[in-house]
C-alpha cells in the first residue's frame, strides 16, 4: 500500500505543465485532486514516471458567469463547485449532486476537472455535464479544443482527451427560466458508488415537459443520455419512458448486483425524477 | 527561500516547508511518500492513523488549510506552503476538548483506531455549524462521518457524542449572545 517510485513536479504555469506533459509523453500523468490517482498509486494499479501537479497553476480554480455561460475551473474542488453562489443560483442540479460525491474529506480535495478527465462511469459530474449540455475545454501545447460533453465521454475511463491535453474548464449554459431538473442516486451506503443514478433537465411545456435530457450513470461503461426515454417523457408517457430504458441502457452484471436489478433501479429513479420535474420547479434529493 | 521549496522541475525528492500544528517546519520528502507517512515518520505524529491507505477508512483524516482531507491521498510534497493540523495539534490547542470529553463519556470509542479521524471529521463539521449558526441533525452527522469506518461502536455512540457537543456549543453561543 505504498506508491511506487516516481518523480514529481509542480509547475507554476499552465504552459510549463503542458510542456512537461509533452516532453514526458505517456510516462507523465497530470495530478489534480488526486483522490483517485493517489489511490491507484498506493494500490500500485498505476506506475507513472512523473506526476505533474496542477495545483499551483493560477486561474484553474473558481466559478465565473458571463454572457449566459457558467465557467467552472478544472481545479475547483467538488465542495466548492456545489457551494458556489453562482452554481446554487444557476446550476442547482450540480449543487444537489455534490453531496453524493464520496465523503466530505474527498469532496474537499477532489476536483471537477479530475473527475471529468477520469470518466469513471459511476460518478456524478460526467452525468451532470451530459444533462446540462456542458462543453469541456481542453488545452494541449499550443492548442485549445472545446468538446461537447456528448462527444467527450467515450467509454470506461475513456474520453476525447488526447495525450498531452488536460481539462481546463467545464462550461455550462445558464438554463432558461422555465427549466426544471432532478438528481437521483441509489447506493448501498452514503458515499458509495452509485448502483444507478440520474441527472435530468427539461423545460416546462404547459403541464408537460420539453427538451428533456436524461443522463444515467452507474448503469453502463459511460454516462448515457437516454434519448428514447426522453422522447417518451416529452410525450407525457412516464411508463413508456421507463420501458424504453431496456433498449437504451446496458448495465454491467456483477456478483453484487445483477444487470436486471440495475435496470429496475434506473426505472425507479426515472419515475421519481419525472414526478419531480412534472410536479414542481426543480427537484430535490434526500441526502 | 524558493530554492528550498518543492520544485517546478521533476525530481524524486523535494524540500518542503509548511506550518504543522502552528509551527513552521521543513523536511526533505521522497515524491512517492504520502502525507500520512511524512507526518508519522518525520514528525512523530502517530495520531495520524493509517488504516487502508487508499482513502476508504478515514482514520488518517487531518486538516489542511482548515479542511478535512485524507493524509493518505495527499503526497507529502503537496504539504509545501500549507497549514497542516493533526489530532495532536487540535488536542493541544484545546479546541476539541469538549468533543473529546463527549467521546469519553458517551463511550464513542473502544479500540480507538478510528478516533483521531472521527475527531478531525467532527471538528470540521462542528466548525461549519458554528459558522452557519445551527446545530447539525443526527442525519447530517451520520452523512459527515460516512467516510470514517468504525468497527467497534456501531456508530450510535459517536453520533451521540458529536450531537451533544454541537448542542452544548450552540447553547453556550446563545448564552453569550444573550
Amino acid at each position: 500500500m505504498k506508491a511506487p517510485d516516481f518523480a514529481y513536479a509542480r509547475p507554476a504555469s499552465l504552459d510549463a505543465a503542458l510542456a512537461l506533459l509533452a516532453a514526458h509523453g505517456e510516462d507523465a500523468v497530470p495530478l489534480a485532486g488526486g483522490q483517485s490517482l493517489v489511490t491507484a498509486l498506493n494500490m500500485r494499479l498505476s506506475a507513472p514516471a512523473l506526476l505533474v501537479d496542477l495545483n499551483a497553476i493560477p486561474g484553474l480554480a473558481g466559478v465565473t458567469e458571463a454572457e449566459g455561460i457558467v465557467r467552472i475551473g478544472a481545479l475547483t474542488r467538488h465542495r466548492d463547485v456545489g457551494t458556489a453562489e453562482t452554481v446554487r443560483a444557476r446550476l442547482p442540479l450540480l449543487a444537489a449532486a455534490m453531496p453524493h460525491i464520496a465523503h466530505p474529506a474527498i469532496r474537499n480535495r477532489g476536483t471537477i476537472g479530475g473527475s471529468v478527465a477520469l470518466a469513471d462511469p459511476a460518478t456524478e459530474w460526467p452525468a451532470c455535464c451530459l444533462a446540462g449540455g456542458a462543453t469541456i475545454v481542453l488545452r494541449g501545447p499550443g492548442t485549445e479544443r472545446r468538446v461537447a460533453a456528448e462527444d467527450f465521454f467515450l467509454g470506461l475511463y475513456t474520453t476525447a482527451l488526447e495525450p498531452g491535453e488536460i481539462v481546463t474548464t467545464v462550461e455550462f449554459p445558464v438554463p432558461e427560466s422555465d427549466s426544471v431538473w432532478a438528481f437521483e442516486e441509489l447506493s448501498r451506503r452514503h458515499g458509495d458508488y452509485a448502483l444507478a443514478g440520474l441527472a435530468a433537465t427539461a423545460r416546462r411545456n404547459g403541464a408537460g415537459l420539453r427538451d428533456v435530457r436524461l443522463a444515467f450513470f452507474g448503469v453502463a461503461d459511460r454516462p448515457v443520455l437516454a434519448r428514447g426515454a426522453a422522447s417518451a417523457l416529452e410525450a407525457g408517457d412516464v411508463a413508456g419512458a421507463q420501458a424504453a430504458l431496456a433498449d437504451e441502457l446496458d448495465p454491467p452484471d456483477d456478483p453484487a448486483t445483477r444487470a436486471a436489478t440495475r435496470l429496475q433501479l434506473a426505472r425507479v429513479i426515472l419515475g421519481r425524477a419525472a414526478s419531480r420535474m412534472l410536479g414542481r420547479q426543480g427537484g430535490s434529493q434526500d441526502v | 527561500m524558493s530554492e528550498n521549496r518543492a520544485s517546478e522541475n521533476p525530481d524524486r525528492e523535494h524540500a518542503v516547508a509548511f506550518t504543522l500544528n502552528g509551527e513552521a517546519v521543513r523536511a526533505r520528502v521522497p515524491a512517492r511518500m504520502h502525507l500520512g507517512d511524512l507526518l508519522r515518520g518525520a514528525f512523530g505524529l502517530t495520531g495520524v492513523h493509517l488504516g487502508c491507505e487508499h482513502g476508504v477508512c478515514g482514520a488518517c483524516t487531518i486538516l489542511v488549510d482548515g479542511r478535512a482531507v485524507r493524509a493518505c491521498l495527499m503526497l507529502g510534497v503537496q504539504a509545501d506552503g500549507t497549514r497542516v493540523e493533526t489530532v495532536e495539534g487540535l488536542t493541544e490547542s484545546g479546541r476539541i476538548r469538549d468533543l473529546q470529553d463527549a467521546f469519553h463519556t458517551r463511550n464513542a470509542l473502544q479500540c480507538g483506531y478510528c478516533t483521531p479521524g472521527m475527531l478531525v471529521t467532527a471538528a470540521e463539521l462542528l466548525a461549519e455549524g458554528e459558522e452557519a449558526g445551527d446545530v447539525p441533525s443526527r442525519d447530517v452527522i451520520r452523512a459527515a462521518i460516512s467516510g470514517n469506518y468504525c468497527r467497534c461502536t456501531g456508530y450510535h455512540a459517536i453520533v451521540d457524542a458529536v450531537a451533544v457537543t454541537a448542542q452544548a456549543r450552540h447553547a453556550a453561543r446563545r448564552e453569550v449572545a444573550e
